[in-house]
């Protein structure tokens, strides 16, 4: 068990999101999001499928663009001036439910491309930087194959090495493991956790409440593109305040 | 142990060793009888198959085997073959020259395209093939100048300057690039222009430095036109082709209108019809003094063409592509050009190869239409010269054969190196 005690979380803020709201076509997705995360948190966002929580932390690095409210990333405000999304892009890391790695080069070819093109990194240099990660998600000799050649737990710790590669203040987590088999969640949450460990800032959806009872240091709950509750996790856990929550914290841990 | 348990439990003590197929499971043997005659209808298939072949070499093989090459006329191979069957190649040995070169290019001078088509071999190389040294770009980036030189001739200044204003419109690019790519490329442009007009005034009086002897455009033809027009028109319609399948994805309306129109209007427009376009109608909306040269505007016709072939062929690829590698792209910080150019387009292209090679393929051929505005070009110099001529009239098969020869082997071969070209990028293991 990780002892949460030691991770600290300083009163700088890295996220501030305010009345933020997001529409696809007439579909209120996004209603009022207000969130404050302060550097160094391990957030976990869970809710039932649809409630957008996806969108929400897509929103966060303008993968999505909403409409209303104010998202502040990093001391820089998110607006359609694409320098602004840029920036935040290249400091904010992000990792799919499908990984999305490139599939015509390798895993070390993967790792380098941004640092090189948008860091201007020497390549030798971005090299060593991702032997240096791709050693630290336990991959490393699998550095000159292609993305095909592997198991998908062992794709999801590159996708997080190459987000990783780009040395960013956040990282953004969307159903991480649950495109893969029980046995390969495992190594994808173990990097995960040791990524806590050393102090990122994290937002992570997940239906892991293992992980989130571990290294979350605040659950926060969705439904209907709101809000509905957020605490720590043994709070939240223990002692849920909404029927809502109880309500899906019945389904999914209840068997 | 119990007795119930022993029938059910195994435990295996030792491994089986790897061994032989059965022999009937192999060889030649086991081919023909799996593929030639593994049914009562595929042995009737098998057998008339093999009648047909057998009765096409019994009938072509004197044809081929009597063929004459050293005659002077039709009627000189009649005689000598007195009703037999056989070939009149001569008129090949006779008139190849016209059939590679067309009729009026000097022929003193065949060294040149010659020369150019091996250049061309080596410019190409480095780009077919990535593991060559990348040093050979060189060639490949002198050669349309070189090649414009050999093929015109003139003074070798009229390329040079040209080159040296390409030269310092990418510096010029390069330098301005920061500011926004659009800029970027108005500098480019104004910068190449003015060292085009400074450099053509310098060199206007110096007409003979470097010369080689002027051809005029309407002398070239046989299958040196096909050639020029073939890989000219590939070689720009590539480029233009991705940036119309580009534009016609984009968010921005003017540009996604422009494209869509573009490539609409073009696909619903016979070749044929843009071809007498560029021969006649053209004309009229140029002042009466430019007098753009034909083989330019037929480049321009053709190049439009199949760019909107090979634009719709791309789209095709963008659209295989999962949504997920552009929002990897875009969250890694790419910026959209580095977005296309590192991720999505290698990936669309390698989807679209096949689809363009058949847009090249059917290009190449369809090089040969240029005939109907009377340029000849391999075909129009057998339809028009040689045909026409008393000598060869009515030598149909061999002039034809070998033109269908001419243009199988160039389209197989450019088929071939894109199957190889597929094989080579396959890297996704499905
Ligand atoms: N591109 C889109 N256009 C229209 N509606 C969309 C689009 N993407 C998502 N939605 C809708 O928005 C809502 C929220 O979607 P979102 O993907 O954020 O949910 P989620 O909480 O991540 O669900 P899941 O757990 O299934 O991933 C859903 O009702 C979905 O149907
Ligand atoms: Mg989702």
């Amino acid at each position: 068990m990780v002892d949460t005690t030691q991770m600290t979380v300083s009163d700088e803020v890295a996220i501030s999101i305010e009345k933020m709201n997001k529409w696809y076509g007439q579909f209120h997705v996004l209603r009022d999001i207000d969130l404050t995360v302060y550097r160094g948190e391990r957030i976990v966002i869970a809710g039932p499928s649809g409630s957008g929580k996806s969108t929400l932390i897509r929103c966060i690095n303008a993968l999505e663009e909403h409409q209303a409210g104010k998202i502040v990333v990093d001391g820089v405000h998110l607006t359609s001036d694409l320098k602004n999304i840029d920036a935040i892009r290249s400091e904010v890391g992000m990792c799919f439910q499908h990984f999305n790695l490139f599939p015509h080069l390798t895993i070390l070819e993967n790792c380098t491309l941004a640092p090189i093109w948008v860091r201007k990194i020497p390549k030798r240099q971005a090299e060593e930087t991702a032997m240096h990660f791709l050693e630290k998600v336990k991959i490393p000799d699998q550095a000159h194959k292609y993305p095909g050649q592997l198991s998908g737990g062992q794709q999801q710790r590159v996708a997080i090495a190459r987000s990783l590669c780009m040395k960013p203040r956040i990282m953004l987590f969307d159903e991480p493991t649950s495109a893969l088999d029980p046995e390969m969640i495992k190594e994808v949450l173990d990097t995960m956790v040791e990524l806590a460990e050393e102090g990122m800032t994290m937002l992570c959806v997940t239906h892991e409440m293992g992980f989130a009872r571990q290294v979350a240091n605040r659950v926060i709950f969705m439904d209907q593109g709101q809000i509905v509750e957020q605490n720590e996790p043994e709070e939240f856990f223990n002692n849920p305040q909404s029927e809502r929550t109880k309500l899906f914290l019945s389904q999914i841990l209840g068997h | 142990m119990s007795d119930t348990h022993s029938q059910l439990a195994f435990v295996r003590t030792e491994m089986l060793a790897q061994k032989e197929p059965p022999a009937k499971d192999k060889g030649a043997v086991k081919w023909v009888r799996t593929n030639l005659f593994s049914s009562w209808s595929n042995t009737i298939l098998t057998l008339v198959a093999f009648y047909v072949i057998v009765k096409l070499i019994v009938s072509a093989g004197p044809w081929f085997a009597n063929g004459l090459w050293d005659t002077n006329s039709l009627s000189e191979c009649r005689a000598i073959l007195d009703g037999a069957r056989g070939a009149c190649f001569s008129v090949l040995s006779e008139r190849w020259q016209q059939l590679l070169f067309g009729i009026a290019y000097p022929s003193d001078q065949y060294w040149r395209p010659t020369l150019a088509f091996v250049i061309m071999l080596v410019a190409a190389a480095p780009v077919l093939f990535v593991k060559l040294p990348r040093i050979l770009l060189v060639v490949t980036g002198l050669f349309p100048f070189v090649a414009y030189w050999l093929l015109w001739g003139g003074t070798f200044l009229t390329p040079l300057v040209s080159l040296i204003g390409v030269i310092a419109g990418y510096y010029a690019f390069k330098n301005v690039e920061r500011f926004g790519f659009v800029l970027g490329l108005g500098a480019g442009v104004i910068v190449a222009a003015i060292v085009w007009k400074i450099g053509g005034a310098l060199t206007a009086s110096m007409d003979d430095v470097l010369a080689l002897r002027a051809v005029a455009s309407r002398d070239m033809g046989g299958y040196m036109l096909n050639m020029m027009l073939g890989v000219v028109c590939i070689s720009l319609s590539l480029p233009i082709g991705i940036m119309l399948a580009l534009g016609r994805q984009s968010h921005m309306p003017i540009i996604k209108g422009i494209s869509v129109v573009f490539i609409e209007f073009i696909r619903g427009v016979p070749l044929i019809t843009l071809l007498f376009v560029a021969s006649v109608v053209l004309a009229y909306f140029f002042p009466p003094e430019t007098n753009m040269d034909l083989i330019l505007r037929v480049i321009i016709m053709i190049t439009m063409f199949s760019s909107a072939y090979i634009a719709e062929v791309i789209r095709g690829g963008l659209a295989a592509l999962p949504k997920g590698q552009y929002e990897a792209a875009d969250s890694l910080g790419l910026d959209y050009a580095q977005a296309m150019r590192l991720i999505i387009l290698p990936q669309a292209l390698k989807i679209s190869i096949p689809g363009i090679v058949n847009v090249a393929v059917g290009l190449f051929k369809d090089t040969t239409l240029v005939s109907v505005i009377s340029m000849f070009d391999l075909v129009g110099m057998i339809r028009g010269p040689i045909l026409a001529s008393t000598e060869w009239n009515g030598v149909y098969w061999e002039l034809y054969g070998f033109a269908a020869l001419l243009f199988f082997v160039t389209c197989y071969s450019i088929s071939q190196y894109s199957q190889w070209l597929e094989r080579q990028l396959r890297t996704d293991h499905r």
